[in-house]
């Protein structure tokens, strides 16, 4: 029989739900949800995990990990999931948010969760475009960029540049851990998983608050195949947007 | 011997905060803005000694949504605010609304529109009792006259919330947050800080399903469910309606006034009395749910009212559809920005009662 020859390589993690998701062909809010998912496995934290899930594309986080999860307003999830955190601190609490979420409507929140040093984790998926309402400007596309409001592309003196969020977060006082990954490559995912273990280890670690950005595809907004899509990643998000840790108070001496 | 209950000396606003630790609120989320900031000043020591915590918020915004992530999780939780700030907690109210979320949210009414001052009005109403954010949803609403009554409806106001999965307001004003009264204050007994939490988050455990806190309905039919859902509980709350009576059942003409201005009606009332004029006073407790049933049952004794708010007339709307069957209902509205004192109010209601 051919079950003799062959070896299970690649399975659905447990806190993966079983089910398909809504997200577009090549987008890779996909591969972030399973890279949430083998993490809360593989540090054993599925009964302790509490998701905050924001608006846009990935509002349906929670149909697709198994565990509690609470649903914010536009751009709140960190405020939220400070709320939740300093109720249940002994839970481990992640929010899961998109560029137009956390570096638009909700840029104040992030900025002083980051800062207040809220013991939460902050998975950032920057495709540089709204992809759920169609595909509009973010605070994250980048110069030329052609979006439905900015139909000749951003222009810095009209629009301003591009917002560096990871940069900024690692700037604040109670950041313990931020870095960039991108979800391009395989050698790249497997990258930006170390990053998210890192982070989600600070919180376990009651360290401070861990912030990782995943740069990400949005084929279907950015009018590409998935393959053009993930070039464009490589091409032109990457250089304005350089992978890598830029905080890690481990190495540092620690925050108090 | 029997030991005498303690008295203590405090505002109003003391006493809500000292209401709410009775009732072993274990969050309070706050943000300065006049005329509360007795509260979370209070709440930022006092809290953290019980065992709970607190948070200065960068912003109203963030206070109301961090009150939803603490009542998400099940735990007993409180943020307060006055005018300006209350309009920035309506996007997290309206989501509570949605998710039904318990927590209690204290609105020291101050003048509006816009910056308005920082004396005392009662502006909010319709934004208290209405539903202030959008869609279509109601919160329960305290009005509060003294401060033994802001003590004892801060711990009611728990209890509602966690009962009906709600958020429950309590709307006073500047006179009641500033006044300082004694009360005797009193802790609750048995309050089951875990109990009856079988929706909030906490963290999935093997024996069950995950759980979910949330207010988008995406599916056919399933919003115009939870809207329905939500209409029924509303419905119910009618008999948690209250009111206080006061010199009403001789009367020819009822005041319908709450919080201060009920306060203050009710010294008028007095002095109408003592000169033998048939005045009571009507003053709602719960301003949502309206206390309709038992102001129309007066209606139909043949009563006149008139009432009195400092706004220019939003209560008066609930008066008037409460007895509209049946009777109308005067105004005398102070307008928001003056100070009003009791004597102020005996010239309406001498008119009213000579029929003018
Ligand atoms: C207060 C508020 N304003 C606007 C919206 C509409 N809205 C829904 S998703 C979204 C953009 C989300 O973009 P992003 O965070 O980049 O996520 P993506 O869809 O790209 O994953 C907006 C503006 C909303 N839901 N709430
Ligand atoms: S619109 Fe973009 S972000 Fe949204 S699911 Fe499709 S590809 Fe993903």
């Amino acid at each position: 029989m051919s079950e003799m020859n062959e070896k299970l390589v690649f399975d659905r993690p447990d806190s993966i739900i079983d089910r398909a998701t809504h997200y577009c062909p090549g987008c890779h809010h996909g591969i972030a949800h399973r890279l949430v998912g083998e993490l809360i496995d593989e540090l054993g934290i599925q009964d302790k995990t509490l998701a905050v899930a924001s608006i846009g594309c990935s509002v349906f986080l929670y149909n697709y990990i198994d565990v509690d999860a609470v649903e914010a307003p536009h751009g709140r999830a960190p405020a939220v999931a400070t709320g939740v955190k300093r109720s249940r601190p002994d839970n481990f609490v992640f929010t899961y948010q998109g560029d137009g979420d956390l570096a638009s409507i909700g840029m104040a929140e992030i900025m002083h969760a980051a800062n207040r040093g809220e013991k939460i984790c902050v998975i950032f998926v920057n495709n540089t475009v709204y992809g759920m309402t169609g595909g509009q400007m973010a605070p994250t596309t980048l110069i030329g960029q052609r979006t439905t409001t900015t139909p000749a592309g951003r222009c810095v003196t009209h629009e301003g540049a591009p917002i560096r969020m990871t940069e900024i977060i690692a700037s604040l006082g109670g950041t313990a851990f931020a870095a960039r990954g991108s979800l391009d490559s395989v050698k790249n995912i497997r990258k930006a998983k170390k990053y998210m273990k890192k982070a989600f280890e600070f919180q376990l670690n009651n360290t401070g608050f861990g912030f990782v950005e995943l740069l990400a595809g949005c084929p279907t907004n950015w009018k590409m195949t998935p393959l053009q899509a993930n070039e464009r990643l490589q091409n032109e998000m990457i250089p304005y947007f350089p992978l890598g840790v830029y905080k890690d108070v481990s190495e540092e001496g620690g925050v108090c | 011997m029997t030991k005498q209950p303690e008295r203590i000396f405090v505002k109003g606003n003391e006493a809500i905060a000292r209401g709410a630790l009775a009732a072993k609120c274990k969050c309070f989320f706050g943000y300065p803005i006049t005329p509360q900031n007795d509260i979370p000043e209070f709440m930022s020591s006092a809290i953290i000694k019980a065992g709970g915590d607190f948070v200065q918020a960068e912003s109203e915004v963030a206070a109301a949504n961090m009150l939803l992530g603490a009542g998400a999780a099940g735990v007993r939780a409180m943020t307060s605010s006055s005018s300006p700030g209350m309009s920035l907690k309506q996007e997290a109210i309206s989501y509570m609304a949605g998710s039904e979320i318990p927590a209690v949210i204290v609105n020291m009414n101050r003048g509006g529109p816009g910056l308005g001052d920082i004396g005392p009005a009662q502006g909010d109403y319709f934004q208290s009792t209405r539903g202030g954010g959008h869609g279509d949803y109601r919160h329960f609403t305290f009005g509060p006259g003294t401060v033994q009554e802001a003590y004892d409806l801060t711990i009611r106001a728990f209890d509602i919330a966690f009962e009906h999965r709600t958020p429950v307001l309590i709307l006073g004003d500047a006179i009641l947050g500033q006044m300082k009264e004694p009360i005797t204050p009193w802790e609750p007994e048995n309050i089951d800080e875990e109990g009856g939490r079988d929706w909030a988050i906490m963290g999935k455990t093997a024996d069950r399903e995950k759980r979910l806190v949330k207010s988008l309905f995406l599916l056919e039919g399933e919003l115009a469910g939870q809207n329905k859902h939500l209409q029924a509980k509303y419905d119910a709350w009618t008999d948690l309606a209250e009111a206080e009576q006061f010199e009403t059942e001789d009367a020819d003409l009822i005041i319908c006034a709450y919080g201060s201005i009920g306060r203050i009606a009710k010294t008028a009332v007095r002095k109408f009395r003592k000169e033998g004029k048939k005045v009571g006073l009507f003053r709602p407790i719960t301003l949502y749910p309206f206390p309709a049933a038992e102001l129309k049952a007066l209606a139909e004794q043949g009563k006149r009212f008139l009432t009195i708010e400092h706004n220019l007339g939003q209560m008066l709307e609930d008066v008037r559809l409460s007895i509209r069957t049946v009777a109308d209902s005067d105004f005398y509205p102070i307008y928001p920005g003056n100070l009003p004192t009791p004597d102020e109010l005996e010239e309406p209601i001498l008119n009213c009662l000579e029929g003018k």
